[in-house]
């Protein structure tokens, strides 16, 4: 299946943003933990990619040359299992089974659980050097694919990461994209509080990476930055999304404690009713 | 035939493999040199990846590559790429179950001089414990060689232990090598005597001394760790009724554990270890340093009257 010709129907994709949102922690619940707050930010990230960007077929998993996405912050796996399901690659009904043994929807993804996960993660910081070992072989293979590499702003406190954004540009390998989900949060408060990172662009610029800054919440933007890495040459990108951890229920917003608890049933609901007067709100 | 160092036959082999397969690929952290792998870099450059002076990036790099169907070559000094790498390697290699095969040279007290810091003496107990992973220790240059040529069709992950330090050859060119599958190289029914790596030849020698003494010694290479060949030391254990362990390893957790490990569950007998005796290497010649820690022929020789007296 080709990447969507033309800029798709955007009002469809935010009001499908507010389904996936309402998907992700209607699953965590049902789950009884996981990590809600880093999941909601990734949303449009995750949209942008599946319904616009990657070449790929929910069919064929499998397909050899279909473009890759790796969920570097595998914390963040049950946005990538709602999307996954809302793509087809699996029934939507198993969200249920997230974390509940047998699954093949683990806390943190294993690879090919179901097929359309590429990678394991967990672990933070593994998955740009994964990126990167693709991109060598593709290179030999001359297969020309992109390949998509989601990292929280948290997780690149892992030296591995500035290993791996130093391969990508030595070796010049343009079909790597690393997103940075910068949600401003991580497990025990603010990141600017716990390592500061900043000045992130910079960062990925002074290690050779064309580096494209937005506001990781604005689907518009999110596309733009997609088509506009593409067509970078002879070098990695690297896309600093500004997004808000828990993005989308008051509650939840830059509130640290949403890290890594699941909603209980009256705080999703809230949450829910939160999501459809947004809805509501898209015309 | 001369001694040899095994990071020597891991260099050949790696080359071979280039020659005749083209989805061998190469990467190291600037330690090429060192590990021999710089003879396959020279004949091809495009299928070799310098990754820097970064361990974790290597072996995360190793996996994406054989994700995408190569089987890749990570080398390194032992130490650094099983101690920086642990967790690359049981998430991104292991837990994936891919075909990256790691040459960790320098094992052992080989790298001498260089002192402690460089100096793995732990990397055979890392390794082992992880799902998935293969280990195997060449006790020279002509297994290295095969061990090497016969990880690439091996399916998943696996570990070669190599060393710096020429060794005398002990195995012959008809030999068979088969991963899993140990060699016995001398029979006896008095004792058994299982080793690896460098000290098979150390192994061989304390046999020889004790044959004179009317000890039988039955010695084992047993160069593959995981998967061990049960059947070799459970045939071992019930034929001979006492073992000793030789690792230029510590003794926790590493040949000697396992080859226990496998001797308690089917038919305990008196074992010794001879190993590192949790401690830290130190800077020296490395034959000094053999001696120094006690793993020459006459400590094995030591070892075997010692474990006869307990299975009398």
């Amino acid at each position: 299946m080709p990447p969507v010709e033309g800029r798709p129907d955007i009002t469809m994709l935010r009001r499908l943003a507010v389904d996936l949102r309402q998907d992700i922690l209607r699953t965590i619940a049902a789950a009884g933990s996981g990590h809600p707050g880093g999941s909601l930010s990734m949303v449009e990230l995750l949209i942008g990619l599946y319904w616009h960007a990657l070449r790929h077929d929910p069919a064929q998993p499998f397909w050899p040359d279909r473009d890759l996405f790796l969920l570097s912050k595998g914390h963040g796996c049950p946005a990538l299992y709602v999307v996954l399901a809302a793509r087809g690659y699996f029934p939507k009904e198993e969200l249920r089974t997230l974390r509940r043994y047998p699954t093949r929807l683990q806390g943190h993804p294993e690879k090919d659980s179901p097929p359309g996960v590429e990678i394991a993660s967990g672990s933070l910081g593994q998955g740009l050097s994964m990126a990167n070992g693709i991109a060598l072989a593709d290179r030999l293979d001359r297969r020309r694919r992109r390949i998509f590499c989601l990292m929280g702003d948290g997780e690149i406190q892992e030296g591995q990461v500035w290993e791996a954004a130093m391969t990508a540009h030595h070796h010049k390998l343009e079909a790597v994209c690393a997103i940075v989900d910068a949600n401003q949060l991580q497990q025990n408060g603010p990141v600017a509080q716990i390592q500061d990172i900043e000045p992130l662009a910079d960062k990925w610029r002074a290690f050779g990476w064309h580096t494209l800054e937005i506001d990781g919440h604005d689907i518009v933007q999110v596309i733009d930055a997609y088509d506009k890495a593409q067509t970078v040459k002879g070098q990695p990108q690297a896309i600093v999304a500004r997004t808000v951890k828990g993005k989308g229920v008051s509650f939840m917003e830059l509130n640290p404690a949403w890290h890594g608890v699941a909603p209980k049933p009256d705080e999703l609901e809230k949450a829910l009713s939160e999501l459809d007067a947004a809805k509501a709100k898209l015309s | 035939m001369s001694d040899k160092p095994t990071r020597d036959g891991f260099g050949e082999g790696l080359l071979e493999l280039g020659r005749s397969n083209p989805n061998v690929v190469a990467l190291s952290g600037d330690l090429e040199d060192s590990a021999r792998a710089v003879w396959f870099k020279k004949e091809f450059p495009d299928r070799f990846f310098s990754v820097g002076i970064a361990e974790q990036d290597m072996i995360g790099t190793a996996a994406g590559l054989a994700w995408a169907g190569k089987i890749a070559f990570a080398c390194s000094f032992s130490q650094f790429v099983t101690g920086k790498a642990l967790e690359q390697f049981r998430l991104a290699v292991c837990y994936q179950r891919l075909n990256v095969k790691t040459a960790g040279s320098h094992g052992g007290l080989s790298v001498g001089a260089d002192g402690a810091t460089a100096e793995a003496l732990e990397e055979l107990s890392h390794m082992r414990v992880l799902p998935h992973m293969t280990v195997i220790v060449p006790c020279d240059a002509m297994e290295a060689k095969q061990a090497t040529i016969a990880s690439a069709s091996y399916p998943g992950p696996v570990f070669l232990r190599l060393g710096r330090a020429p060794v005398p050859t002990v195995t012959k060119p008809d030999d068979a090598f088969t991963i899993g599958k140990a060699n016995v190289l001398r029979h006896g029914a008095d004792v058994a005597i299982i080793a690896c790596g460098t000290m098979v030849a150390h192994a061989l020698e304390a046999a020889a001394r004790l044959a004179r003494e009317r000890i039988e010694s039955r010695v084992i290479n047993l160069h593959t760790i995981k998967p061990i060949d049960e059947d070799a030391l459970i045939a071992a254990a019930r034929e001979t009724g006492a073992i000793v362990t030789v690792e230029e390893h510590t003794v926790l957790g590493g040949l000697g554990g396992a080859v226990a490990e496998v001797v308690v569950r089917h038919h305990p007998v008196p074992m010794r270890f001879v190993g590192v005796l949790d401690r830290f290497g130190t800077s020296g010649d490395p034959a000094e340093l053999l001696r120094a820690f006690h793993l020459m022929p006459d400590d094995i020789a030591s070892a075997v009257k010692d474990v006869l007296h307990a299975k009398r």
